[in-house]
């Protein structure tokens, strides 16, 4: 694989298949890469360090700050998204119209679009729903952009899964999302909750298809521990805006892994924010985009708080023509937020011609006192003399391909702490494989 | 017993200049256990040779024929001329995040075979190989050739060729760059294997060294896309003495 590593934002691929969001791609405002820092170097542990662009600003006021962007429940305050938006300049906003519009989710008499099954774990309360700010629903997520805070306002009861103060629940939450028709908008909103020194795993799966403007809203209780799954396992025509938003408590942990795979156009923002010292956050990411197929991943970490640790890890593969992913990693250390150690990575893997990767790694630091920052990104292309080494030893095209898609995912699978979720993950990238190779 | 048969083999790459004939009018036969050298200086197509009976997408045969035992081997794909039983040792092998060696020597030693390996003779059958080539067994676990030293990729090439047990073996120029102790090591590899094997070789060099260590039964001067010449061991020592000027005034 021909790898480069870069400062800032990336693109690889097939520049001709960028035509479909629109003119503004392209130019690329970041913030000014000035100080190259060496803290990050001692670690000894985590990813190999590429690459280290980091912002060091003075602490003034600047509008260019991740964590000033405006957040409100009431609809109004939010316009359509259009490609000069910073935030949207990669998506394909002809493709996710119907879900800037504000619309309620389109159930019909014993015909919900969307079905939901809830399984919850020995030692759990029964799921609960919560009307709008009926606490602790709001107490993370505040809507960022049009389709979050229609999500919400659409959203009379959100169901509120939670883990009693204390509990160590075995087996994980589990909830199905299935989408019923791929022209019916659904709207969602759903808490997630680990109260004081619980442990909680909680699975969200989105098979089916529907039009979905959908909030998850995580608030991780002081010295708790948190893992959320979500999986976007759409049908091909599946559309999906989705924001994450965390709320990460005091000595509190989370793992919070995005798994997406299906849908025709599907867009993750994760939001993870530290209310107080000594929390942790893990983000993991997987994606596979295929034949004309959208994957959008943001993530922001907003470290406001000292002595937290955060660790961002997005990979994807990409096959097929006019198959798409954007990876956008912003990572803000406020000025408070000293003793802070983050470092994020995005690597994407082209495995054929006409499919394209962006990825824009943003790291803004405030303060100097930190344990160290860093970021990599890095876009590899499985070229033709790969594939003709594996073949002249009597390794089939597939299997190949297969070999290799295998290794680039597998240090991300390990990671996944439910067994199942880990077969039958793997499993599915084997079908992503297979369908696209005939 | 095996027997690789080219004859009268054209093909041609596409450059930026235009449509180019590499090879022009090949005839060579290797059999089982004998080891034919190919020398012949920068150029004159040896490397081309090499892909084109691999079947490397980038060179097209307008005319000719190689078979291996009777079977046409410009029918078949890439693969599956590797499980009829060719192997090429690359001069550049390239490397391949994200597979270990020994994910990697597994996956061909089941496709090459058509079934996966007993894993206990595996097991001591890959360790064995690598004692045996001085590489490390933490080689095993490293990604297939990613930050792998010159000296490093060769060996690996060996090991493939000394577990996958092929018929017919090109080694593409397997001795450019390596010092004296390297250069040891892979020939006796190769050595090996001619005898737990009767592997038949196609030896790919343009410099005599080598031969020091593989002895071959013929030796063939490759010029401007053809043999010029061929004969037996001597006609290298003589390659040794007077170079390729001879062949190259004749070929203007």
């Amino acid at each position: 694989m021909t790898s480069t590593d870069v400062k800032g934002p990336e693109s690889a691929g097939d520049p001709v298949a960028n035509e479909v969001v629109g003119g503004a791609a392209g130019a690329a405002p970041v913030l000014a890469q000035e100080v190259i820092s060496e803290e990050d170097r001692g670690r000894g542990k985590g990813p190999k360090l590429e690459d280290e662009g980091i912002a060091v600003k003075d602490g003034k006021p600047s509008a260019a700050t991740r964590g000033e962007r405006h957040r409100s429940f009431d609809v109004a305050e939010f316009s359509r998204p259009t490609s000069k938006n910073e935030e949207w300049r990669f998506t394909p906003l002809r493709v996710l119209s119907p879900l800037f519009e504000d619309l309620a989710t389109e159930d019909r008499e014993g015909d919900p679009a969307v079905d939901y099954q809830v399984s919850v774990p020995e030692g759990a309360p029964e799921v609960g729903t919560l009307a709008p700010g009926q606490s602790p629903r709001g107490e993370a997520l505040v809507p960022e952009d049009i389709t979050s805070a229609v999500a919400s306002a659409r959203t009379d009861q959100a169901l509120h899964l939670r883990a009693p103060r204390n509990a160590e629940l075995a087996e994980p939450f589990r909830l199905t999302a299935h989408g019923r028709d791929a022209e019916r908008r659904s709207n969602a909103h759903i808490v997630l909750q680990t109260e004081e020194s619980s442990t909680a795993t909680f699975v969200l799966d989105h098979t089916g298809s529907t039009r979905m403007a959908e909030n998850v809203e995580m608030v991780v209780g002081d010295n708790s521990q948190m893992t959320v799954i979500s999986l976007q396992n759409w049908e091909d025509d599946a559309l999906h805006i989705a924001t994450h938003h965390s709320k990460v408590g005091r000595d509190a942990r989370l793992k919070h892994i995005v798994v997406s795979l299906g849908g025709r156009a599907v867009r993750v923002n994760a939001i993870g924010e530290f209310s107080a010292p000594g929390g942790e956050l893990e983000k993991l990411g997987l994606y596979f985009a295929d034949e004309k197929q959208f994957l959008e991943h943001r993530i922001f970490v907003d470290h406001a708080a000292p002595n937290c640790t955060s660790n961002s890890a997005y990979k994807g593969a990409l096959q097929g023509s006019g198959a798409r992913s954007v990876w956008v990693g912003d990572v803000l250390i406020r000025r408070e937020a000293e003793g802070t150690s983050t470092y994020e990575l995005n690597r994407n893997l082209v495995l054929t011609e006409g499919a394209r990767a962006d990825s824009v790694p943003n790291l803004e630091i405030e303060t100097g006192e930190i344990e160290g920052a860093g970021h990599a990104a890095a876009t590899g292309r499985f070229d033709d003399e790969q594939l003709f080494y594996l073949r002249a030893r009597g390794i089939p095209e597939l299997e190949a391909r297969r070999l290799v898609v295998r290794g680039f995912f597998a240090e991300l699978i390990q990671q996944i702490d439910v067994p199942e979720i880990r077969q039958a993950l793997s499993d599915s990238i084997e079908d992503e494989l297979q369908r696209s190779m005939n | 017993m095996s027997v690789l048969e080219i004859h009268d083999l054209h093909a041609t790459v596409e450059t930026p200049e235009g449509t180019k004939e590499i090879l022009k009018g090949v005839d060579l036969t290797i059999r089982s256990g004998e080891t034919h050298a190919i020398m012949g200086p920068n150029g004159s197509g040896k490397s081309t040779l090499a892909y084109s009976i691999a079947g490397h997408p980038k060179y097209e045969i307008t005319s000719g024929t190689v078979t291996l035992d009777g079977e046409d081997l410009l029918e078949m794909s890439v693969d599956e001329r590797a499980r009829a039983g060719l192997f090429l040792a690359m001069q550049y092998p390239v490397e391949v995040p994200g597979v270990t060696v020994s994910n990697f020597l597994r996956t061909a030693k089941t496709a090459v075979d058509g079934a996966a390996p007993a894993l206990r003779t595996w097991v001591k059958d890959v360790r064995g190989a690598m004692d045996n080539l001085k590489m490390d067994q933490v080689f095993a676990e490293r990604n297939v050739n990613e930050g792998f030293s010159g000296g490093e990729k060769k060996r690996h090439e060996i090991l493939q060729m000394e577990l996958l047990k092929p018929n017919i073996a090109i080694l593409d120029e397997t001795d450019s760059g390596l010092d004296v102790d390297a250069l040891r090591i892979v020939s006796d590899g190769v050595n090996r294997a001619k005898e737990s094997t009767d592997v038949g070789v196609m030896l790919i060099t343009h410099y005599t060294r080598i031969l020091n260590y593989i002895k071959p039964d013929f030796v063939h001067v490759f010029v401007n896309g053809q043999i010029a010449e061929q004969g037996g061991p001597e006609l290298a020592d003589r390659l040794e003495a007077e170079g390729y000027e001879r062949y190259l005034a004749g070929a203007k």
